[in-house]
């Protein structure tokens, strides 16, 4: 049976996080992609190598949560009348990358179409006793959840950080279909206006170096060496949630649970505990330095390489030797 | 205008998470509660909205007795009144907390009704949406600015993705879902957590704000246990103590290839 698959798009390509989605989506059955943009618009080879047979490419104006759910509940077969029995992990199933947009449509669908959400699954099965089996994140990663999830429909997110994106080992002819959502006002009424965000120099999320203040910095002043090392090394500052607390730096610089998730090439840590929802944002450094006084700190058991000590004495000289270089 | 904010009563956890022997829970013994950053945020922006506008903030949460614990908190930052929707403390599908919640709020009449974008424990990223349709009203999700223009009664909702800024506008009444950094909460000032102390904390049986009893359990979705993931345990390398650990730091820089 289907599974239908949303589809984001970014710049003329699939975005990494949907790549992700569509190779866990392939583990289930044939794919057919559900996009949100003209069919000369798409990347069909790309979305070929990934897996995918079908794409329906549906007219849209802008994003639009509730429209494009009830875009995709329309192509869910049997939907709202009857959905076809089917045996044990054969039933269609829509998926979506665990985004913003990805977790908030399937939401929508969820609750239009009337059955469970799982989101942030980091697998999924056909379960020997019916339905699939999941494992799903929880507290932003920190743990993981095993379930089963037995409904006519399965709706789930892939997590964007867990599942791997990896090209089909046979790809095959796509079929596009070009699909006209019909649109009522109250489904318009939740749509975005969009306008280029204001710009803030190289974005926390994409930075190759990340430069680490939490509590240890002290102050919003304390911050002024962060800053030069970061502008050295080509980076940007990330900051723990204490210091946004404070007030000492804006939430937009917060790394975290509920913060920006980073994926630097470095990320160096400075005055930082530790604290696991600090580490959902932060694992998926390539590497990480840490800078504190603490040697039993619980970011040691987490950085690749730790300089015990008074941040305050140690960012200037590394500065200095830095420059002289 | 008369906002319900609903919050949920989660462990607070800090350096690691231990589960319970039959890994069913996270192992709450040597911890706390708390509410999620996210849901303090809109407790804070329902009672900044409130100082603005005129009206009431009523807090509600869906869980055991102690949440009220959770609740007097939130009256110690400004809200006026607070709701149990009681169980006996186990977990109970995004579906059903909605469908209670928002048994709260049309009972209440409430105009706008604020959540956090995801709940900090289990993540299901859902219960604020599912509301906005057994409320047949309006959602937004992970704002970030909030505006209430009084002359139009419209929202207008804030949030970024993906380098674009998008603006959503909409009526009263709605559901709005935020994210931490919409505002910076305040703390419980001491005549706050005095009134939080002697407030009477209206309780609800969550059977009563569910018309189908069986609903509590879900067949179609079963937990089976929950598990910490194999992390690749490390400790790391010390380079040195202070300033005289310098000269190696640059060392490893280099080696990892990110000096200019
Ligand atoms: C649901 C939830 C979500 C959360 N989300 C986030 C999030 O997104 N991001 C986040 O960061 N936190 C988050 N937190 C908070 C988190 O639990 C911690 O409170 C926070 O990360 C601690 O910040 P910190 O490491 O700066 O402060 P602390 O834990 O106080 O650590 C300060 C560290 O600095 C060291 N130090 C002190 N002085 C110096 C010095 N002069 N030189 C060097 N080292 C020094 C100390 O040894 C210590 O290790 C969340 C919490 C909850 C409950
Ligand atoms: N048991 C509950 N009681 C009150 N509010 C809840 C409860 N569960 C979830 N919520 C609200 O719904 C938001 C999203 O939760 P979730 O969909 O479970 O991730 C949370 O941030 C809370 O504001």
């Amino acid at each position: 049976m289907t599974v239908f698959c949303l589809v984001e798009l970014e710049s003329g390509a699939v975005a990494d996080a949907s790549l992700r989605a569509l190779t866990l989506a392939r583990g289930l059955g044939p794919v057919a992609a559900v996009a949100f943009a003209p069919p000369a618009d798409l990347p069909v080879a790309e979305l070929a190598a990934y897996g995918v047979s079908d794409v329906y490419a549906v007219a849209a104006d802008g994003y639009a949560p509730r429209a494009w759910a009830w875009a995709i509940a329309n192509l869910v077969p049997g939907w709202p009348d009857a959905f076809p029995e089917g045996p044990a992990g054969r039933r269609p199933a829509v998926l979506a990358a665990g985004t913003d947009r990805g977790n908030e449509v399937l939401a929508h669908l969820g609750a239009i179409i009337g059955l469970p959400m799982a989101a942030n699954c980091v697998a999924a099965a056909p379960a020997p006793g019916g339905g699939l089996e999941l494992v799903r994140q929880r507290w932003a990663g920190l743990l993981l959840e095993d379930a089963v999830l037995d409904a006519p429909v399965a709706l789930l997110t892939a997590a964007t950080d867990a599942v791997a994106a990896v090209p089909a080992d046979a790809p095959g002819p796509v079929m596009v279909h070009a699909v006209k959502s019909e649109l009522s006002p109250a489904d318009l009424m939740m749509r975005a206006e969009e306008a280029p965000a204001a710009a803030g120099g190289a974005s926390l999320a994409t930075a190759r170096v990340v430069v680490g203040g939490g509590r240890g910095v002290g102050s919003a002043d304390g911050f002024a060496p962060l800053e030069e090392l970061a502008s050295l090394l080509g980076g940007v500052v990330g900051v723990s949630r204490v210091v946004t607390s404070e007030g000492w730096r804006p939430h937009t610089q917060q790394v975290g649970q509920t913060g920006t998730k980073i994926t630097p090439d470095l990320y160096l840590a400075c005055g930082i505990s530790g604290a696991i929802q600090h580490i959902a944002g932060c694992a998926g450094a390539k590497h990480i330095v840490a800078i504190n006084t603490d040697a039993s700190a619980p970011m040691m058991a987490r950085a690749d390489y730790a300089v015990i000590g008074d941040l305050h004495q140690v960012l200037p000289a590394l500065i200095e030797a830095l420059r002289a270089r | 205008m008369e906002i319900l904010v609903c919050v949920k009563r989660v462990p607070t956890v800090g350096g690691a998470i231990t589960l319970t022997a039959d890994g069913q829970a996270v192992d709450t013994r040597m911890s706390g509660f708390t509410i999620s950053p996210h849901e303090e945020c809109a407790v804070e922006e329902a009672v900044r909205l409130v100082e603005r506008h005129g009206g009431s903030v009523t807090v509600v949460t869906l869980g055991p007795v102690a949440a009220e614990e959770q609740l007097r908190f939130c009256l110690s930052l400004g809200a006026s009144t607070a709701v149990l929707v009681e169980t006996d403390g186990s977990e109970l599908s995004p579906f059903v907390t909605a469908a209670a919640l928002a048994s709260v709020a049309s009972a209440g009449g409430h105009d706008l009704v604020l959540l956090g974008n995801e709940a900090s424990d289990t993540g299901d990223y859902q219960v604020g949406i599912r509301m906005s349709y057994f409320l047949s009203q309006p959602v937004v999700t992970g704002i970030k600015a909030l505006d209430f223009a009084a002359e139009t009664s419209m929202l207008t909702a804030r949030r970024e993705y993906r380098g674009v800024s998008e603006t959503f506008r909409l009526p009263l009444p709605a559901v709005v879902t935020v994210k931490e950094g919409i505002n910076l909460p305040r703390y419980p000032s001491l005549p706050g957590r005095l009134r939080a102390k002697r407030a009477v904390i209206e309780r609800i049986p969550v059977l009563s704000t569910i018309d189908r009893p069986e609903l509590l359990t879900s067949p179609e979705f079963r937990v089976k246990g929950l598990r910490v993931p194999a992390a690749g345990k490390r400790s790391a390398v010390v380079l040195g103590s202070g300033v005289a650990a310098v000269p190696e730091l640059v060392r490893v820089l280099g080696e990892l290839g990110v000096l200019p």
